[in-house]
């Protein structure tokens, strides 16, 4: 959005078009202030070119579309939230049923798509959709916009096709891992809400829907973490876990008291603070969570623990028993 | 307001409550939040509930440049809190602490969506008002040119935006893109006549 927002403003009238629907609102985060003012010049411009509005591009179909902001809360990306957060409420998230589509904005019926699916549009529209499904596997196809983070060279966005070996994603755009391959430790390849992999999966795993979720992880927003060896992983879970908390917007009991729980038992795991016993209640807290929420918040909440206790176990336990260990033979110093 | 069906005015509230912080030097109060909810017709706990929400609006007084460190864990791995530290120590606060001359306070947020230019920080410059109001993003920081930035800030003087990284373009690899790097293949554009 910061120099190409054209795009998006044409895939909106395309699939505004193709819906039948009145008006579009793209909704932008409130801390992306400069991107939005260039958003809202080039809805301006398209107004005053005649391609929105009344009459759009000289078809006869009148579209609107405006752009709303937030200010600063990562749950109204959730699709109810953000519907709750244009109307001028906090953004808490609504059951559904019933479904956007059916009664969605002001109680009309309304779809809530991601921008970058609706940025694409207007090259699919030109190149063909055969051109669109040769990237990737089957039921994988397309192309998607990588952003290759943490412990790299040279982290970077990209707009890579799907089903991409990691290896050769990072490599090849970021550079490498920063102390070559085998410094790696685990990635996080979907952004936060999804659980890690350890290096000796990250080998060969193909960056696509299907692939990740048989190994247990997600693709999510594809937003790629890499952490190498140097990475206290418990401590960097341990920080998600208070972004959770922090981000939860408190309506629902699991995710509200689940999440701040959730947090204060890493921060305890980050100095082995605890009982081996504590993991598997970790475990099993994580399991209340996962699915008994409102919307999907708790379960992105509950995954990456369950990611770094499915893999870095032993991390956990070793750092309990080294403070048992040394608790037993200073007693005095320790106070608990 | 016009962005809204007449009969759903509420749906303003959070451009109008962001406009009066910026007027306010950076915060909200109880008779700001009166105002806005009654231009709207809301009931004024309404727009309370909404200033609570939401992580951008500030209910306690902030310095004339707020400035924002981002903490989790992409920019965390990549040094942010020893950005928030030398920031701290620089300035001699603690964090949401304002500076004895009022000049800056330091707070941190939650991921703002800058991972591959991390570590970063933010700078609402609430010293102009409204019309002078500018929320930039300073990316590809160390502590020291954190620092730097800081002076250029109270010399009243703007430092460039965006990563302060010379060798990269906006999210790009430093060094340049790795892909695409000739001319593309005609057409771009199939034919639109043959289906």
């Amino acid at each position: 959005m910061r120099h190409d927002p054209h795009k998006l403003v044409e895939g909106c009238l395309i699939a505004g078009v193709a819906m039948r629907a009145c008006a579009a609102y793209i909704y932008i985060r409130g801390e992306y202030v400069n991107e939005r003012k260039n958003l809202q010049r080039a809805v301006k411009e398209a107004y005053d070119a005649g391609y929105l509005g009344k009459n759009a591009c000289g078809s006869g179909y009148d579209f609107d579309v405006h752009v709303h902001f937030g200010a600063g809360a990562y749950i109204c990306g959730e699709e109810t939230a953000l519907l709750e957060s244009l109307e001028g409420k906090q953004g808490k998230p609504r059951l559904k049923p019933p479904f956007p589509a059916n009664a969605g904005l002001y109680g009309c019926p309304s779809t809530v798509t991601n921008v970058e699916t609706v940025a694409v549009s207007p090259t699919i529209l030109r190149r063909g959709p055969e051109w669109f499904a040769s990237f990737g596997r089957k039921n994988n196809s397309g192309t998607k916009l990588f952003c290759i983070s943490g412990h790299v060279n040279t982290p970077c966005t990209v707009e890579e096709e799907m089903s991409i070996p990691l290896k050769e994603l990072i490599e090849r755009h970021a550079g490498g891992v920063r102390g070559g391959w085998d410094n790696l430790l685990a990635i996080i390849p979907g952004g936060s809400s999804v659980p890690l992999i350890p290096k000796h999966i990250c080998d060969d795993i193909l960056m696509d829907f299907d692939a990740l979720k048989a190994a247990q992880t997600g693709l999510g927003t594809a937003a790629v973490i890499v952490m190498d060896k140097s990475t206290d992983v418990v401590d960097a879970i341990a920080r998600l876990s208070y972004f959770y908390k922090h981000e939860s917007c408190g309506q629902c009991t699991p995710c509200r008291e689940g999440t701040g729980w959730l947090w204060m038992m890493m921060e305890r795991m980050k100095t082995g603070k605890a009982v081996i016993e504590e993991i598997d209640m970790l475990w099993e807290l994580t399991k209340q969570i996962e699915g008994h929420t409102i919307c999907a918040l708790g379960d992105a909440a509950a995954w990456p623990v369950q990611g770094l206790i499915r893999h870095f176990r032993p991390e956990m336990e070793r750092r309990i028993r080294e403070r048992a260990a040394s608790e037993i033979e200073a007693p005095a110093e320790a106070t608990g | 307001m016009s962005h809204y069906p007449a009969n759903y005015k509420q749906s303003a509230v959070i451009p109008l409550l962001d406009l009066a912080q910026q007027q306010h030097g950076g915060w909200l109060t109880i008779s700001a939040m009166n105002k806005v909810a009654e231009i709207l017709g809301m009931a004024p706990i309404r727009v309370y509930e909404v200033a609570t929400f939401y992580s951008m609006f500030n209910r306690t007084k902030v310095g004339k440049y707020h400035l924002l460190v981002c903490g989790t864990t992409p920019c965390r791995l990549r040094g942010s809190c020893d950005i928030e530290e030398a920031l701290l120590k620089h300035l001699g606060v603690e964090r949401n602490e304002v500076t004895s001359d009022g000049l800056f306070s330091v707070g941190e947020m939650e991921c703002m969506g800058c991972c591959v230019n991390a570590p970063m920080i933010v700078v609402a410059d609430y010293t102009k008002g409204a019309e002078g109001y500018t929320y930039n993003y300073y990316e590809d920081l160390t502590p020291k040119k954190v620092i730097e930035l800081v002076e250029i800030l109270r010399r009243g003087e703007s430092p460039p935006p965006g990563t302060q990284n010379p060798d990269r373009f906006n999210c790009a690899p430093a060094g340049g893109q790795k892909t695409l790097l000739c001319e593309p293949k005609p057409p771009p554009c199939r034919d639109l006549d043959a289906c």
